[in-house]
């Protein structure tokens, strides 16, 4: 088990390889990742019961929570492809991280716009310090601080070795500033916090909030293929296999 | 090699003696934003004593960053930082000694003239000293980290307004202990424990952050 996964590892680290299996992947991935999707929201948002005290205001739940996930989620693994990227220089790290950005500054984008529609009838508010929804403003600024930093460096791999570093920081930061603003709101607000309590979700509520987080997840996963695969073929066009691979009439 | 360090502490600060401009300028900066905000908001005490943490904090917070942004590229220009990069000494022993350098002549003025700034901005006198002690105890951690990011721009173009969009959300942990022991200080509550919050960041980032500002001018070299 652990051959046979050491070595699909090595085998994902050769751009080659990676392009064939992302290229096998995406086209079952994608159709598949859209239908848990589809699933899990048509379910939550229209079958799933009303809630008891937010009445319908509270199936905003079933995309930002996901969204919130994913986002966070997505920077934890750009952290952990940056310090591998940064030890080891696998270039498929460098690209990986590269891919995952954009998706994931769009989820933290889609966790804050969603959490003011649903703060709005449930808080009386768009926008509150509280705790959560600052760490994910500054998440959010993370990213957009790596895809800035990626765009203003013109080589690709120092690019990508740069925003490898950052990402590590980041993630050290990302933990630090998450019990720094829990700190600061204990001191000021404590109480609002408590309205967001999952842990007593209803079974009805529970199981398509899952299935979303999990279509958002495998739709994040698709996304990052494809962007990792025109990644490869940009960073590879001199290489002979791209050469072969984009001739007219070629076959891979 | 305790040897190139302290050789490479001199230099800097000599280079830094000689162009005081470095030194008086973050200095001037904090003290004309700080005293901007009673001029836009309203004189009146009871509400600058109350904004008063965090404009001094945001203030300081600001000129170490923008006093950063030539750290490393005056060395760059001068080629005395590929002389740095290339030298047989682990890139961090120069590194430190320039990071130990920039904060003595930019954090602990800043610390030094806080109180003074809090002062103005009707913080009671018993206050005064936790908001010098606590810009003491952040300004280093904002100088290592301000220099991560100092070292990863070192060769681009429009440095200085991405060193701020790239340095600034990794400041938000300094500035909410360092603000919010001050505001703890002034409810009257002991700041022990948020001073040593401050103080494990500060280890934090003085342990692992001249080796990330190392490898980050190694990155920005096309290493």
């Amino acid at each position: 088990m652990w051959k046979t996964l050491t070595r699909w590892y090595h085998q994902l680290s050769s751009p080659r390889y990676f392009y064939r299996f992302a290229s096998a992947v995406l086209p079952w991935l994608m159709p598949i990742a859209v239908l848990v999707l589809l699933t899990g929201l048509v379910w939550g948002l229209v079958f799933a019961p009303v809630e008891r005290y937010q009445g319908n205001s509270y199936r905003i739940i079933f995309i930002h929570v996901p969204a919130s996930s994913g986002a966070l989620m997505g920077y934890i693994a750009m952290g952990v492809a940056g310090l591998i990227a940064l030890v080891w220089r696998l270039k498929m790290a460098e690209v990986m991280l590269k891919a995952m950005a954009p998706f994931g500054a769009v989820l933290a984008t889609v966790s804050l716009a969603t959490g003011a529609l649903w703060g709005k009838p449930t808080w009386g508010t768009y926008w509150q310090w509280d705790a959560r929804m600052t760490s994910m403003l500054i998440l959010l600024f993370l990213y957009l601080g790596i895809i800035a930093l990626q765009s203003a460096i013109r080589d690709p791999r120092q690019a990508a070795r740069a925003a490898s570093l950052l990402a590590v920081v980041g993630v050290i930061n990302v933990v630090i500033v998450k019990y720094s603003v829990e700190w600061l709101n204990t001191l000021h607000q404590g109480a609002t916090l408590k309205l967001v309590g999952e842990s007593s979700i209803n079974d009805a509520m529970k199981w398509p909030l899952l299935i979303s987080m999990l279509g958002l997840w495998l739709l994040y996963a698709a996304n990052v293929l494809m962007r990792a695969r025109t990644e490869v073929l940009n960073r590879e066009r001199r290489s002979g296999w791209v050469a072969t691979l984009l001739a007219p009439g070629a076959k891979e | 090699m305790s040897g190139v360090w302290r050789a490479s502490l001199r230099r800097e600060l000599t280079l830094i003696w000689r162009a005081p401009a470095d030194v008086i300028q973050p200095l001037f900066f904090f003290v004309v934003v700080v005293s901007l905000f009673p001029l836009g908001l309203s004189p009146e005490p009871e509400l600058l004593a109350l904004v008063a943490p965090g404009v001094v904090w945001v203030a300081a917070l600001l000129a170490v960053m923008l006093s950063l942004d030539g750290l490393f590229r005056r060395d760059q220009e001068s080629g005395a930082l590929d002389q740095m990069l290339s030298a047989p000494v682990m890139t961090v022993v120069p590194v430190s000694a320039k990071l130990l350098a920039h904060w003595l002549l930019t954090g602990l003025p800043l610390a030094l003239v806080a109180p003074l700034l809090g002062y103005m901005m009707q913080l009671p006198a018993s206050v005064l000293d936790t908001l010098a002690l606590s810009v003491l105890l952040g300004t280093p951690t904002l100088t290592v980290v301000g220099a991560i990011g100092a070292a990863l721009t070192v060769g681009l173009n429009r440095g200085g307004i991405l060193l701020a969009v790239l340095v600034l959300p990794l400041y938000v942990p300094v500035l909410v202990f360092g603000a919010g022991v001050v505001r703890t200080a002034l409810d009257g509550l002991p700041t022990d424990g948020l001073l040593a919050v401050l103080g494990a960041i500060l280890a934090l980032a003085l342990s692992l952050g001249p080796l990330a500002v190392a490898l980050g001018l190694r990155i920005s070299a096309g290493d």
